[in-house]
């Protein structure tokens, strides 16, 4: 045991020294950092380039005003012109796009077109659209005479947000956002299959590095090939989980650092007393809705979040990632120890990469259905389950399964180790000749 | 070394030759055998590769392990070294039956040898050490001293990949011997060096022999192993062609031929030796006549000499043993005649 323990150690400092291990810990996290950032940076500035759309209507004047302009976005409205003749002049004219309204509108929802020479994003369509839309029907309630109609409109002025919320058997309440268990499940999941490739790689190539080096005649003159494969194994698996420990520090220390230089003001919303507004029964005017909204947003994802069964998640994770990859890595240090160079891997590669597509294919069929049966069955064939349960466990897993789908795992995890050792043993010490997997077959049923 | 010295003395004085060879074989005879395999057979898929290998090693003794490329002998060294296990036979070591702790009274330095490339010299030879058993403190005092011995301490913080193959080797050497194992295995250690490392290598291996050490030694240099090997074994194709004390090999080749250096009238010299004896071959080097003759079985060395006294100056009278070279070349082709027919 304690010369396994200096297989370790060397396996564990050689790498931890590199200068690449020290380069991926810091920047790895970086962009993983970026992942979140970025999107909440966009948010947060706004398209400062000025569009002004002209809006035609043929005819009528029905919504000559009522389309609301903002900072960058200005609505002219044109009277008495011709939208061929516009269209004929869009480039001299300057206009972002053009607005062409049919009087059908009321009846025929499609008669309304938006011509421009770029893709107009999604919030410009949906402002206009929302704006029409009100328009349309404050214009058909108008028709029935109700005193004080714009009054009324504004007090009603509601808009809603779906809370799911996930009951135990026995009834007890837990707020869930479906979005994010998926957002979990899908980084779990990419995470256990992208760690049990980049560092059962690593252990292959270790391997390769001691046959071509020829080193391994000496160490195995004092210990035991399957010592020495054992203590590689581990010491890669120490490896990752120190990547793995500081990725999840930096990361979070470059998003709390982030959160408050960026985007002071979440945290200054959230703490206002966020009750009296809502229970006011004074008409609430627009702008104060959605920052309401806002406000009960980024409350419900705390709420949420703490929800989360963390503690679950985390042990699951370094259960599935440390048996999956002492599962895959023992596979990849036979490979290593069957070829001569890495060229030559590519053979034998196809059984292992083969389960573990298939696992992270399935894995994204779970984001979006976590019950069907085929996620089921691969979060508990192990070559495939710590990838499938891993994004499983977001959306909540029964005991038993998880039981079971670990017990599996360890099996087989025992089974493979026992196999690929055989491989290994006789692997690295021939040169020169790629065996088939015939060959590899004999070496498995070698007694000694 | 030395029982070549005595060789060549012996030919001078024939009488005593016979009595030094008897108590030599004796004092070995005497001594332990400090390793010993028995009926080893190891089989691959395709191939036998030992069948039946029965090696004792005397202890104090440096081994010769002969044989042709592919006959097996990295096979047996494995299985010494118990990287490999036989599929029979009987191992011992020091008396008893091999065991897995053993090998950290055995240090082998293999023929496909190499070092971790990017690992630094110094790391690299604590980390091995310590995996033959030496605690770190144990692994650096020796290590000085080894490096200070080889002029090498410059290479302790470089890594491995900035060394030539022969320093390399250095390393390798070092690192083989550095636990002060009882048993030594060298495989091919010459190759990859240059003359002069060999000589250092060479004195280093007999002064490891001095201190104690038993040493197998496989190579393809037969030179080396005159120098080096009081004992031999020779495999070829799986099997022990040839095995025992390097003197009584050589002598059991030596086929009774002699070479006398004489000054004189050739003529007369001829003329005497060719009705009793087979001459070979004549030819005259500065002046002096060198005669190679064989002796027929029912005539002694004294016969010759007596004859020789009548016509001239003998300057020499030596017997030609035959080289290791010739030896392992006869033995492994007649073995290959053999089984043609």
């Amino acid at each position: 045991m304690n010369k396994v323990s200096i297989i370790i150690r060397r396996e564990y400092t050689t790498r931890v020294k590199k200068k690449s291990f020290i380069i991926m810990t810091l920047l790895a996290p970086l962009f993983m950092a970026a992942m979140f950032i970025i999107p909440v940076w966009i948010m947060t500035r706004q398209d400062t380039d000025e569009k002004t759309i002209a809006v035609i209507e043929d005819g009528t004047e029905m919504f000559k005003g009522k389309i609301p302009g903002t900072k960058y976005l200005k609505f002219e409205y044109l009277e008495n012109v011709d939208l061929q003749e516009i269209k004929g002049n869009f480039g001299e004219l300057g206009y972002y796009g053009i607005l062409h309204i049919s009087p059908k509108v009321t009846y025929l929802p499609s008669a309304i077109q938006l011509l421009s020479n770029k893709q107009p994003p999604l919030d410009i369509t949906e402002h206009i659209s929302n704006a029409i839309e009100k328009e349309i029907e404050r214009l058909k309630l108008l028709t029935y005479d109700i005193e004080d109609l714009d009054e009324i409109l504004k007090e009603i002025d509601t808009d809603v947000k779906i809370q799911t919320i996930k009951i135990s058997d026995t009834g007890e309440e837990k707020e869930t956002s479906t979005g994010i268990a998926m957002g979990l499940a899908y980084i779990s999941g990419i995470l256990i299959y992208m760690l049990t490739f980049i560092f059962g790689a690593q252990v292959m190539r270790g391997v390769i590095e001691e046959k071509t080096s020829r080193i391994v005649e000496i160490i195995i003159s004092s210990i035991k090939p399957f010592q020495l494969m054992m203590g590689k194994i581990i010491g890669i698996a120490l490896v990752g989980l120190t990547q793995f420990f500081f990725w999840i520090l930096i990361t979070f220390i470059i998003i709390s650092i982030a959160k408050s230089v960026l985007i002071p003001d979440i945290s200054a919303v959230t703490e206002q007393p966020l009750t009296e507004n809502i229970l006011s029964s004074s008409p609430i005017a627009q702008t104060q809705v959605s920052e309401i909204q806002e406000m009960t947003e980024i409350q419900e994802l705390f709420s949420t979040l703490g929800n989360i069964p963390w503690l679950t998640i985390i042990f699951a994770f370094i259960f599935y990632f440390l048996c999956g990859y002492l599962l895959y890595a023992s596979l990849f240090a036979s490979v290593g120890a069957a070829v001569d160079n890495e060229t030559d891997t590519q053979q034998f590669m196809m059984p292992i990469t083969i389960p573990l597509l298939l696992g992270l294919f399935v894995a994204m069929g779970a984001f979006q259905n976590p019950e069907s049966s085929i996620v089921f069955w691969f979060s508990l064939i192990p070559l495939t389950s710590p990838i499938v349960m891993m994004a499983r466990i977001p959306f909540g897993v029964p005991l038993w399964e998880l039981g079971l789908s670990m017990i599996l795992l360890i099996l087989t995890f025992i089974g493979t180790t026992w196999m690929a050792a055989k491989i290994y043993r006789t692997g690295i010490l021939l040169y020169g000749k790629k065996p088939s997997y015939k060959e590899i077959w004999k070496w498995i049923r070698y007694k000694n | 070394m030395q029982s070549y010295i005595y060789l060549t003395l012996a030919n001078l004085f024939y009488p005593f030759k016979f009595f030094i060879f008897v108590t030599q074989n004796q004092r070995i005879d005497i001594l332990m055998e400090l390793f010993k395999a028995q009926h080893i057979v190891k089989q691959f898929a395709n191939h036998l590769a030992l069948d039946q290998i029965t090696v004792s090693v005397p202890e104090g003794s440096i081994y010769g392990l002969l044989g042709p490329n592919g006959a097996g002998k990295t096979t047996l060294i494995r299985i010494i070294n118990q990287i490999t296990a036989p599929d029979s036979g009987e191992l011992f070591f020091k008396g008893n039956k091999l065991k897995s702790d053993d090998i950290y009274d055995i240090g082998y330095l293999p023929e496909e040898r190499g070092l971790y490339r990017k690992m630094k010299v110094g790391e690299q030879s604590v980390y091995l050490a310590r995996l033959k058993g030496l605690s770190r403190q144990d692994a650096l005092k020796k290590l000085k001293v080894w490096f200070e011995k080889f002029e090498i301490e410059a290479w302790w913080d470089k890594k491995v990949e900035e060394l030539s193959k022969g320093m390399q080797q250095k390393v390798q050497f070092i690192i083989t011997v550095l636990h002060e194992p009882k048993l030594l295995i060298f495989d091919e250690p010459f190759t990859g060096f240059d003359p002069i490392n060999v000589k250092i290598l060479k004195k280093e291996i007999l002064k490891l022999k001095d201190q104690g050490a038993t040493i197998i030694f496989s190579t393809h240099d037969m030179g080396s192993v005159e120098e080096l090997c009081s004992h031999i074994t020779l495999i070829n194709k799986a099997r022990t062609l040839l095995e025992g004390g390097i003197d009584e090999i050589r002598k059991r080749y030596a086929s009774n031929e002699y070479e006398i250096g004489f000054e004189g009238e050739a003529n007369l010299l001829t003329a005497t030796l060719s009705s009793q004896y087979k001459i070979l071959e004549h030819k005259k080097v500065n002046g002096q006549s060198i005669v190679r003759i064989k002796l027929q079985d029912s005539f002694s060395t004294n016969d010759i000499l007596k004859s020789l006294l009548q016509s001239g100056k003998i300057v020499s009278f030596n017997e030609i043993v035959p080289g290791m070279n010739d030896i392992f070349i006869r033995v492994v082709q007649e073995e290959e005649t053999i089984k043609r027919t």
